[in-house]
């Protein structure tokens, strides 16, 4: 069953056959065609069905258990939003099709993009981004176009809290940020005096997560927000932790000047193994004008498309963004409405607090306080008296079937696990997980090597990471 | 209403009791000055049986084409049933990125499938388990050859202009200096290249087939690119390497594209899946995820994610990209369509496109509608028209065909893919010689 698809492939064998056309147009050209051997898989239908059903058994998802991966909401999916992405009106229309031929997707567009607005308190948002990641580099080339156009050229600088996740410094640098770092305080959030110290007339942003990666709320987060815009800078939410605070706190009322969300995560849309996500990015009026080609804009009473505008930072990617994932999760708001996110919300918070106060006792969390959706615990003490890391918690929570939580992140915690259970696991499923993290620190003090030895129950044992870094084996290679 | 939470009222008050606290102490760390004292003004939830009545009233606001003549960077090919459902399965879905590699072996295998199956499309030694799209892929590709010493890339003006302008975007902050090759009879204008080398030069970006359809001599760009040390880079359509030489036969060092044509709808423009692949020494610079083989404790093959030393969360603002979360899914259902097809049925696709596009032609040339560049071709070509491409998108919408794309007011860019039918051909050519008249 381990078979690689093209150890599994025999010469000859066909799956799919197309129509037959007898269509003759001209022959291939010769100076063109290709002269190398094209070695895909050559299987039959039952072989690929067995071999993706026999993968698929070697995955884990929502659907077949807790999945606590901290900063990634990793919340059921509910089945609907697959139903709704499948209409043909959705999954088949072109990009290019007149518009007229369209005003459905528009429609369903703009209404995901006013329901953000309201979610987030912002004046306008585009869809275009693909992910998180791409979100916050749009977010950057925004605040750059919206300083520009100010002539307020030396502004070099945007601030990142060393909390933050490694997309956000990476994406500030995309956009040609010097980034600095700021430390946190004592109580897990940005050290207010540091801040200061760094703020100047160079800043050009403060990017922010709240709560943040420690699953807090920023207390300062007014003082922070008017010391930045003070000194002329702006505000950048990064929105992967919404799932908090949905209709019970705002980033534009926060302060907030431009935003982006993973609907991949506070959305419902599943997470496909890595991907598909959606990253839309929502701004405050004064840096609408700045948003890509490709965004849906309401224009003279019709809804329209911006295109080749001058002030738009340019485009994030063709078309505009992954258009059944923002299908799905405007399902999901109209599912939840505005009871149901802010419910979600709430319970997500419980669910991570009830799991915080039943697990303290054993486990070091890392800042103790009521965290809201999601909490860091701190396996320092133990690596260091028993050998036993975050990385064997994790490998040991494996065998009893829960995804672990994030690892070694954020890197402010040393030996992190960020455990986030979400609001859709019952009682039972925490109660459950609880007592397996206290089994497995019981274990870890009595018969370290058993966490070290874990996991047992997976299709392989611990997997050897700094051997494939050191000799990479990229793709596979027929035996010669 | 929150359909998904499991926990009924009373469960969550036992919840709060039993860890002694209330909703007001939960929500305690939102300072009151931030608090949302409202109700969001939205609706109130609903059941699934009228969301799915409102998503389907938007659906039906969409015309579904029955024909499709039109790519321009989205292109309907016939996709196996098989695909579909084994792509839905669950698993694959609602897991994430392979993080733990233990419990994410058949994600992880299936993108090191598919990394093999890109490169045996390229000839490429190593592809990254896909980045946003085709478009960010150019732009990805770009930033790789990027270094003190050479900052301008020059891109040939037949790149699919939403490709050009997301490369300007991307770099616009960047010490990079972005420059656009001519056109010469729908190809680039190599003479102009040869003019226009210098010692900066980081790369060279064509599009083959371009923009336009047409096949560009690969080599002759290739053997001016490497005059100098630049590198070059390819995107290409997937399909079209059934047929077509792989990117590395003419020496190109990145070798990128727009997979949607490998299973995936054409969806109003995504989720679709950028593709990545280079030569080995290139690999390091490569943005994104990759997967690799190596050994378990008992030494069983198994998969893992690899060279991460690249990557954000571990270098942060040095890392060559901040590309996160990618578009897995998308590669797992390329990897499927490729394995279904297999080689034969994959070359079969890209020469009943190559065929059905070049009889269409021929036969519009006898109604008018001229080539606009003689050149090679693969499935997308432009004419004029004989009358306004205005008229020939009505009449034909009329008949549920999407003509092409108007490039201006008397001139088209059509595409044929396998999934029409030659039925199908023969009805376009009917209703054009009617509008034509
Ligand atoms: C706090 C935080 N910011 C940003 C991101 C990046 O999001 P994406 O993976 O969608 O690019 C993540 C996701 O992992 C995150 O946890």
């Amino acid at each position: 069953m381990s078979n690689l698809i093209f150890e599994t492939s025999r010469e000859g064998r066909r799956c799919v056959i197309l129509p037959t056309s007898v269509m003759h147009g001209d022959d291939l050209y010769p100076e063109f065609t290709r002269e190398s051997a094209l070695e895909l898989p050559e299987v039959a239908e039952i072989d690929i069905v067995r071999h993706y059903i026999g993968l698929s058994r070697k995955a884990h998802g929502v659907d077949n258990g807790f999945y606590p991966l901290g900063s990634c909401t990793m919340k059921y999916n509910p089945r609907l939003n697959e139903d709704t992405a499948s209409l043909a009106g959705f999954a088949h229309i072109h990009p290019l099709q007149p518009v007229h031929t369209v005003n459905g997707a528009l429609k369903a567009l703009w209404h995901l993009q006013q329901s953000l607005c309201e979610v987030t308190g912002m004046d306008a948002f585009t869809v275009q981004p693909a992910a998180g990641a791409h979100g916050e580099f749009t977010g950057m080339l925004l605040i750059n176009a919206y300083h520009q156009s100010r002539k307020d050229t030396a502004r070099t600088q945007v601030i990142v809290p060393d909390s933050a996740h490694g997309t956000n410094p990476a994406s500030a640098a995309m956009a040609g940020y010097e980034v600095i770092s700021v430390k946190s305080n004592e109580k897990g959030g940005v050290d207010i005096d540091e801040l200061r110290s760094l703020v100047s007339e160079k800043t050009a942003a403060l990017m922010l997560t709240n709560p943040n990666t420690l699953g807090l709320f920023d207390e300062n987060i007014k003082e922070i927000a008017q010391m930045i815009h003070e000194a002329g800078g702006l505000l950048y939410y990064d929105g992967a932790n919404l799932n908090a605070i949905m209709g019970l706190s705002r980033p534009g009322d926060m302060g907030f000047d431009v935003v982006h969300l993973n609907l991949h995560k506070t959305f419902s849309t599943p997470h496909g193994g890595g991907g598909p996500g959606s990253g839309p990015v929502g701004v405050k009026k004064r840096l609408i004008p700045f948003l890509p080609n490709g965004t849906i804009i309401a224009k003279d009473d019709a809804l329209a498309i911006k295109n080749d505008d001058e002030l738009a930072i340019g485009r994030m990617r063709s078309f505009y963004g992954n258009f059944l994932t923002n299908i799905r999760a405007l399902t999901y708001i109209l599912s939840l409405g505005r009871d149901g996110l802010k419910e979600a919300s709430m319970n997500a918070v419980l669910n991570a607090n009830y799991m915080m106060e039943k697990l303290k006792d054993l486990y070091t969390v890392a800042y103790p306080s009521t965290c809201m959706h999601e909490f860091v615990v701190s396996m320092e003490k133990e690596k260091d008296e028993y050998n036993v890391s975050a990385k064997d918690v994790s490998k040991a929570l494996l065998d009893v079937g829960i995804h672990p939580p994030t690892m070694y992140f954020p890197q402010i915690v040393h030996e992190a696990l960020m455990i986030e259970p979400n609001e859709t696991e019952s009682k039972e499923t925490l109660d459950f997980a609880i007592q397996a993290f206290r089994d497995i620190y019981h274990t870890a003090m009595t018969d370290g090597q058993a966490l070290r030895d874990a996991p047992l129950t997976t299709p392989v044992k611990r997997v050897d990471d700094v051997l494939a870094a050191r000799s990479p084996i990229l793709i596979y290679k027929k035996p010669e | 209403m929150a359909q998904y939470v499991p926990n009924t009222k009373d469960e969550q008050l036992k919840m709060l009791e039993e860890i002694g606290k209330t909703w007001n102490d939960l929500l305690s760390p939102i300072p009151q000055g931030v608090r949302l004292n409202r109700e969001l003004d939205l609706p109130p939830g609903i059941s699934e049986f009228e969301v799915m009545a409102k998503m389907a009233s938007y659906a039906k606001e969409n015309k579904v084409f029955t024909t499709v003549l039109r790519g321009a960077g989205a292109y309907r090919h016939l996709i196996p049933s098989v695909v579909r459902h084994l792509s839905a399965r669950e698993e694959f879905v609602t897991a994430y990125t392979p993080y733990q590699a233990e419990f994410s072996q058949g994600i992880l295998q299936s993108i090191f499938e598919y990394q093999t199956m890109i490169c045996q499309l390229t000839g490429m030694d190593a592809s990254n388990a896909s980045v946003y799209d085709g478009a960010s892929a150019v732009a990805e590709a770009v930033n790789m050859t990027v270094d003190r010493k050479r900052r301008r890339a020059l891109l040939s003006s037949n790149l699919d202009p939403q490709s050009i302008m997301t490369v300007q975007t991307y770099t616009q902050h960047l010490p990079i200096d972005v420059e656009i090759i001519p056109s010469k009879d729908g190809r680039l204008d190599l003479d102009w290249l040869k003019d226009h080398l210098t010692e900066d030069l980081a790369c060279v970006v064509i599009q083959h087939p371009n923009y336009f359809g047409i096949l560009e001599d690969t080599q002759a760009i290739s053997d001016v690119v490497h005059s100098t040390k630049a590198k070059m880079i390819v995107s290409v359509n997937p399909i079209s390497l059934a047929v077509f030489k792989e990117p590395r036969a003419y020496g190109a060092d990145i070798a990128v594209g727009e997979a949607q044509p490998l299973g995936l709808n054409i969806a109003f423009g995504g989720p679709y899946l950028g593709f990545m692949a280079t030569t080995s020494d290139m690999v390091r610079k490569l943005p994104g995820r990759i997967v690799g083989q190596t050994l378990d404790l008992d030494g069983k093959r198994a998969f893992v994610l690899t060279l991460q030393a690249r990557e954000q969360h571990i270098r942060r603002e040095k890392a060559s990209s901040s590309l996160c979360s990618n578009q897995a899914h998308c590669a797992l259902t390329a990897a499927m369509y490729l394995t279904s097809m297999g080689p034969v049925g994959l070359k079969d696709v890209a020469s009943q496109c190559y065929h059905k596009a070049h009889f269409l032609q021929k036969q519009l040339a006898a109604l008018d509608f001229k080539l606009k560049f003689d050149q090679p071709f693969f499935h997308e070509f432009v004419t004029t028209t004989p009358v306004s491409t205005n008229k020939i998108v009505q009449h034909l919408e009329q008949h549920d065909i999407l003509a092409g794309l108007p490039l201006d007011g008397r001139t088209m860019l059509w595409c044929v893919t396998e999934a029409v039918s030659e039925k199908e051909i023969h009805t376009v050519l009917r209703l054009l010689e009617e509008v034509s008249k």
